[in-house]
């Protein structure tokens, strides 16, 4: 095996017009592209020397094919010099720093090595010179007359965007490069450049470079007419005023028109290299659109930098549409059988797999699971077809690899955008399944921030034996289950099996034989637990019980479910309402099995055993789990429909009773606030006061509501279950659905806008009442009134304008930070560092522990060991 | 054989772990009488439990930590005001907070402190309120009201001196220090306050009367608000508006537990640790109180890197981002063009280290496993 390289390092600098000539295959001198036959024109624009990108046609330099030729730079010599536009700025202060006269660094020689000291300090520790720079530029203007040659200083003015005046001449840029050339090396260094790399003046232009072919194609359009890139364009129009400006000179045209000329030339060139100088107007294509020259094509989202080379493509990657699939494990994701036989991974032959490899290839490339490609030991790849498997397998031997289509077990890479952490890809298994839709397991959706409203994800195959090892020791979902943000399993029960493992677990209600079966169909139990009792002669069991079974042994708990009403005196073990979960040597001897249990995010019991046994069992229990609960609802039966928002007509009187009296008791407010009577708050005046008394008024009544219809709704409604266990909504979504929708707020204020002193035209203007602003009395189930429909699509509004501005602006947030601090990483020596060596901290976290780890260097987990330790010693 | 405690003690004094493991080691055996074989059997499997939590070399903690803020940054809200522990004060809070934080803005967009007092001064609401007097400032506004007289061309200024009163300032010192800001001659006829500007033009007398209206007559500068709220039996001072330095030194205050939440004027006060601190502290606040939880050590790393060298800096072009050793690193991030350029003309070489450099080259990044090289020991 060869050592991969790998580049060093990379040297920025100027080009010198010398060295640049050197490298250049061909001057360019006519501004036409390509003959009347199609043929590009030698010393044109397209000249072959400079690349190739028609096929069929080779490079004259090289004489590779197209995609092997990387393109030969060409040259223009300008006929007069020319400010590069990037470099005005620095200019402008060379010029002003330099004596006009003799060309020098207008500071005394002491000086002059204070700073380059400095500078090189700077530079050995790798941090910016720019202070320094910029101080021996200030200091350097100061002098009014040179202090080596004595020549009195002329201000210099800088019109933009690229004039240099001096007592009312401009300066021509070869006046400019005049002075330049005759800077010394020494004051070169002292102005920050390097005089090796950049001297001043090839901050002038002589020589144009001409970009190779390859980076500027044309495009044949369908007409046969060809279009040429912008790039080209823009060059055409250099070439076209260089030769006019040759011609004018040489006839000894008038200096007026000589100027013109150069500063038109000046003007193509500046927007050759960057089209949105402000102050030059930017060259446009004959439609009119703005051309996108070198610098557009570097900047942006979109550019090279930040699209083309920090943004890689990639092959051996698909992409479709994803649904659930709770029979899957949560290590494994379905993959459509289209998708698996165009990937493949390669394999290589060796005596053990020869023959296994040659049964893949006799199957071809359409029985799955069949290779698609076979490369010979020199290299050479053979495409199979269902006509050459029979004849290629025969010929395979040890030294032969061929591409194995993707097979039950092999390893992918799987992943959703936006990847916000790192559980955003994550490896699972393949399983090979029919349709069209990658499956995953509902429990690995948190972590993806997924759902199955028409997501899509993507997945990607490793090809190396190494990157396949990585991706199942460190990517695979297991290892994963705790997120590094809070050391928490993010993995976990969602939805249904919330909803189901609540609903076996809850109470103790009797489960018979049948029932058991029925729950345990998927499961490989060999022996029941004793029965929890006998009814009518029959066993039964309790959920409790069936739910035990998928625990792993040995696992202890205690723990409050997340439907705990929090109760002033926690009673603990005698919890009434089963609120409070005792595990002991894996046996659920009470409490409910929920959200917090076995939730995302939460998951306490997830939590436990995957600290206290390890990631497969935890991984083992979250398949069991999911598995059980989904049974568990089905045994059940869950349903939830319009009628489930019923409320008893007693019921509904109540909240409109309290309703009635939050609407009188903001009207009281407001007239006292008209009398004056009422007391501002400290620091508020009267107004926001009012507004905060009836807000806090409103807000009562609709809790109120809320507490009323959530008394006639009990646990054997669907709603309620699902808000208590944690599954999905809350009671507030049941309480606006059943019983009252509430206020609606924009900016955290009842609503004020709309006409001059009222929300809409049918009340009256400064009326403060709550009909008036936004305050929504009827519940979706008896839907609302006209007024209430529009304010409530008000505050719905300012919820979708929210989201719209966050997401970007996370975004940024987000980029900024691992931008930032990307480059960290824990050194042997327990230092976290970046790239100079700078040590950022001592030790990570001042205690060296990782985050996601936590848990083992807690308080919690040292007395535990205490208290392990001297029980043990009781014992 | 029990152990006593101090033999427990010194037992545990020479462990190599870190002091929270200690601590919690020392609380739980305080008294439990353990006996030696227990208590090296204690201390094995903590130190075993330790060393399986420390992180593992190469690991690329740094973009952990950003990914750990950044991603419940989607799910913060954007409602910029909220009221923190005083119902009167509004505090950025969510998102733009957090925003706020990581920028190292030079003045948060709601700067707020929260002083408490010494003991003599914490439980009497009287001298409490003579300290908040005095702290808050006081514009002519908050003592009088101010008018103008077109016919005369001048303003008038009527003081009132039950207000006067409350804070402690006479008309004559009014009188003085508006001659002193504004430079113009006042006349003072008891509690009424006559002022004309030098040039007796409308413009000039309107221009005045706002002058007037912004001058801090008494009190601290940029302290707009102060209120008083009892928490358990002490009364706390919120303010709005902060001014650390100048609050320190006042009389009554604790300058040990004063806070603010302004990140730069604490850096200049008390220093770039302190700045890291409340870095640490604002930003778990913020996270904490959207109901969001991130471990400490994430949060600790964005705070070391932006206070590293001694001064806080911005996460992002103008700190941290815009001063990384990577040109291709700088180049990638944002304003591409000018970094190239200027790394030309400075002859800048690129030692390709970091991750983004690597990435653009196209070669494994040194990190993580691609910083694992093999060496093999000779037999």
């Amino acid at each position: 095996m060869t050592v991969p390289k790998r580049i060093g390092k990379i040297r920025f600098g100027l080009i010198s017009p010398q060295e640049f000539r050197k490298m250049s295959v061909v001057k360019i001198i006519t501004a036409d592209t390509y003959d009347d036959d199609g043929f590009p024109i030698e010393m044109g624009l397209m000249d072959p020397r400079l690349g190739v990108i028609d096929p069929g046609l080779r490079c004259r330099s090289c004489g590779g094919r197209p995609g092997e030729c990387p393109g030969h730079f060409g040259h223009i010599d300008l006929i007069a010099p020319v400010i590069h536009v990037g470099f005005a700025k620095l200019i402008r202060k060379v010029l002003r720093a330099i004596c006009r006269d003799c060309s020098r660094l207008m500071l005394k020689e002491n000086e002059k090595n204070m700073y380059l000291e400095q500078i090189q300090t700077l530079e050995r520790l790798g941090q910016m010179t720019d202070d320094v720079v910029n101080k021996v530029f200030s200091e350097a203007r100061k002098n009014k007359n040179c202090p080596y040659c004595g020549a009195p200083q002329q201000e210099i003015k800088f019109e933009r965007p690229l004039s240099y005046i001096e007592e009312g001449h401009k300066l021509t840029p070869s006046d400019i490069r005049d002075r330049f050339e005759k800077i010394p090396d020494d004051d070169i260094q002292v102005m920050g450049m390097n005089p090796a790399t950049a001297r001043p003046e090839w901050l002038i232009l002589t020589v144009l470079p001409v970009p190779p072919v390859t980076m500027r194609p044309s495009i044949t359009l369908e007409s046969g007419q060809r279009s040429e890139d912008d790039l080209t364009h823009k060059l055409v129009d250099i070439i076209r005023i260089n030769q006019r400006f040759q011609e004018n000179r040489e006839a000894g045209a008038p200096q007026l028109i000589i100027e013109d000329l150069w500063e038109l030339l000046q003007y193509h060139i500046t927007t050759f290299l960057d089209n949105t100088v402000s102050g030059v107007p930017p060259a446009r294509h004959r439609s009119g659109r703005p051309l996108k020259t070198l610098s557009q094509r570097l900047k942006g989202k979109e550019g090279r930098f930040r699209g083309s080379l920090s943004g890689k493509r990639v092959n051996f990657s698909a992409r479709t549409v994803i649904s659930p699939d709770p029979n899957l494990s949560i290590n494994e994701v379905g993959v459509p059988m289209d998708v698996a036989m165009e990937l493949s991974v390669p394999m290589l032959a060796n005596a053990r797999n020869k023959e296994q490899i040659k049964t893949f290839v006799r199957r071809g490339p359409d029985r799955h699971p069949g290779v698609n490609y076979v490369t010979r030991p020199d290299q050479r790849r053979i495409k199979v077809t269902d006509k050459n498997c029979e004849e290629v397998a025969e010929q395979i031997d040890i030294g032969w690899g061929v591409d194995r289509q993707l097979a039950d077990g092999d390893i992918v890479l799987f992943n959703r955008q936006p990847s916000l952490h790192r559980m955003s890809i994550m490896s699972h298994r393949v399983k090979v399944m029919p349709y069209k839709t990658f499956r995953l397991n509902p429990a690995v959706c948190p972590p993806y921030n997924a759902d199955f409203d028409g997501d899509e994800m993507n997945m990607h195959v490793p090809q190396k034996e190494e990157a396949r090892a990585e991706a199942e020791i460190l990517m695979r979902v297991q290892e994963n289950i705790l997120s590094p943000r809070f050391g928490g399993p993010i993995i976990g029960g969602i939805h249904d099996y919330v909803t189901g493992s609540f609903l076996l677990t809850h109470g103790t209600k009797p489960i018979d034989r049948q029932g058991v079966m029925e729950l345990l169909k998927k499961f490989e139990v060999s022996e029941l637990p004793a029965p929890a009792g006998v009814t009518d002669k029959k066993p039964y069991w309790t959920g409790k019980q069936v739910f035990s079974l998928i625990l792993p042994r040995g696992l202890d708990l205690n723990f409050k479910a997340d439907f705990c009403y929090n109760c002033d005196v926690c009673k603990g073990e005698d919890c009434e309402n089963d609120a409070f979960v005792v595990i002991r040597d894996g046996q659920l001897l009470k409490g409910t099995i929920d959200a917090e249990a076995v939730g995302a995010f939460k998951g306490k019991i997830t939590d436990r055993i995957i600290k206290e046994f390890s990631p497969s069992v935890a991984s083992e229990f979250l398949d069991r789990m999911t598995r059980l609960a989904l049974r568990g609802i089905m045994y059940a039966g869950f349903s939830f429909g319009i009628d489930d928002e019923d409320i008893p007509k007693e019921a509904a009187e109540q909240i409109d009773d309290t309703t009635r009296t939050a609407r009188e008791k903001v009207q009281q407010l407001i007239e006292a606030y008209n009398a004056g009577e009422l007391e501002p708050l400290p620091g508020r005046t009267l107004d926001e006061t009012l507004e905060m008394r009836i807000m806090q008024t409103l807000g009562k009544a609709r809790d109120t509501a809320g507490k009323i219809a959530g008394r006639y709704l009990g646990l054997d409604n669907s709603g309620v279950v699902m808000a208590v266990s944690g599954a999905r909504g809350s009671m507030l979504n049941l309480t606006q659905m059943a019983a009252c929708v509430g206020q609606q707020s924009v900016r955290g204020e009842r609503i004020k806008r709309g006409y001059a002193g009222r929300t809409l035209p049918h009340f009256r203007r400064g009326d403060l009442g709550a009909e008036a602003h936004g305050f929504v009395e009827s519940s979706y189930k008896d839907g609302l009134n006209p007024t209430e429909f529009f304010f409530h699509a008000i505050g719905g509004r300012e919820g979708l304008v929210d989201t719209a501005i966050r997401t970007s602006q996370s975004g940024y947030l987000q980029r900024r930070l691992v931008n930032a601090l990307q480059d960290l990483e824990v050194k042997y020596d327990g230092t976290v560092r970046e790239t100079r060596g700078m040590i950022v901290q001592f030790q990570y976290g001042e205690d060296g522990v990782d985050a996601s780890r936590r848990d083992y260097a807690s308080t919690d987990n040292v007395l535990r060991i205490i208290k392990n330790v001297l029980k043990k010693e009781s014992a | 054989m029990r152990l006593s405690d101090k033999e427990v003690l010194e037992r545990l004094d020479g462990l190599d772990l870190p002091q929270s493991i200690k601590e919690a080691l020392q609380a739980g055996l305080q008294g439990a009488g353990v006996s030696e074989k227990q208590l090296e059997e204690i201390i094995a499997q903590v130190a075993a439990d330790y060393e399986h939590s420390r992180v593992e070399p190469c690991e690329a903690v740094g973009v952990v930590a950003a990914q750990s803020i950044g991603e419940p940054g989607t799910q913060m809200t954007m409602r910029t005001f909220h009221y923190a522990g005083v119902a009167e004060i509004n505090v950025t809070l969510g998102l733009p907070r957090l925003i706020e934080i990581v920028d190292a803005r030079k003045i948060p967009s709601t700067p707020t402190m929260t002083i408490r007092l010494n003991q003599d001064y914490a439980h009497d609401r009287d001298l409490a309120r003579e300290v908040a007097w005095a702290i808050e400032s006081s514009s002519i506004l908050h003592l009088g009201s101010i008018a103008t007289d077109l016919a005369e061309m001048n303003v008038i200024i009527e003081l009132n001196p039950g207000a006067m009163e409350q804070r402690k300032i006479t008309s004559t010192e009014v009188a003085e220090r508006l001659k002193e800001e504004t430079g113009l001659s006042v006349d003072q006829k008891e509690n009424v306050l006559v002022m004309a500007p030098e040039e007796s033009s409308y413009r000039e007398l309107l221009q005045l009367v706002e002058k007037i209206k912004r001058i801090s007559l008494k009190g601290v500068e940029g302290i707009k608000r102060v209120v008083i709220r009892k928490e358990g039996d002490e009364y706390v001072l919120y303010t709005e508006g902060s001014s650390l330095k100048k609050v320190m030194q006042f009389d009554g205050v604790d300058p040990t537990r004063i806070k603010t939440n302004n990140i730069n004027e604490i850096g200049e006060v008390l220093g770039i640790e302190a700045a890291r601190n409340a870095i640490i502290n604002e930003a778990t606040d913020t996270l904490r109180e959207q109901g969001l939880s991130v471990d400490v050590r994430h949060i600790m790393l964005v705070a070391d890197i932006m206070t590293v060298d001694g001064e806080v800096k911005q996460i992002g072009r103008h700190g941290v981002s815009g001063e990384k050793a990577s040109v291709l690193a700088r180049a990638a991030f944002e304003v591409t063009v000018n970094h190239i350029l200027d790394a030309a003309i400075r002859g800048d070489v690129d030692d390709l280290k970091g991750v983004t450099e690597n990435v653009i080259v196209g070669q494994p990044i040194r990190l993580g496993t691609g910083d694992v090289t093999l060496v093999a020991s000779k037999r």
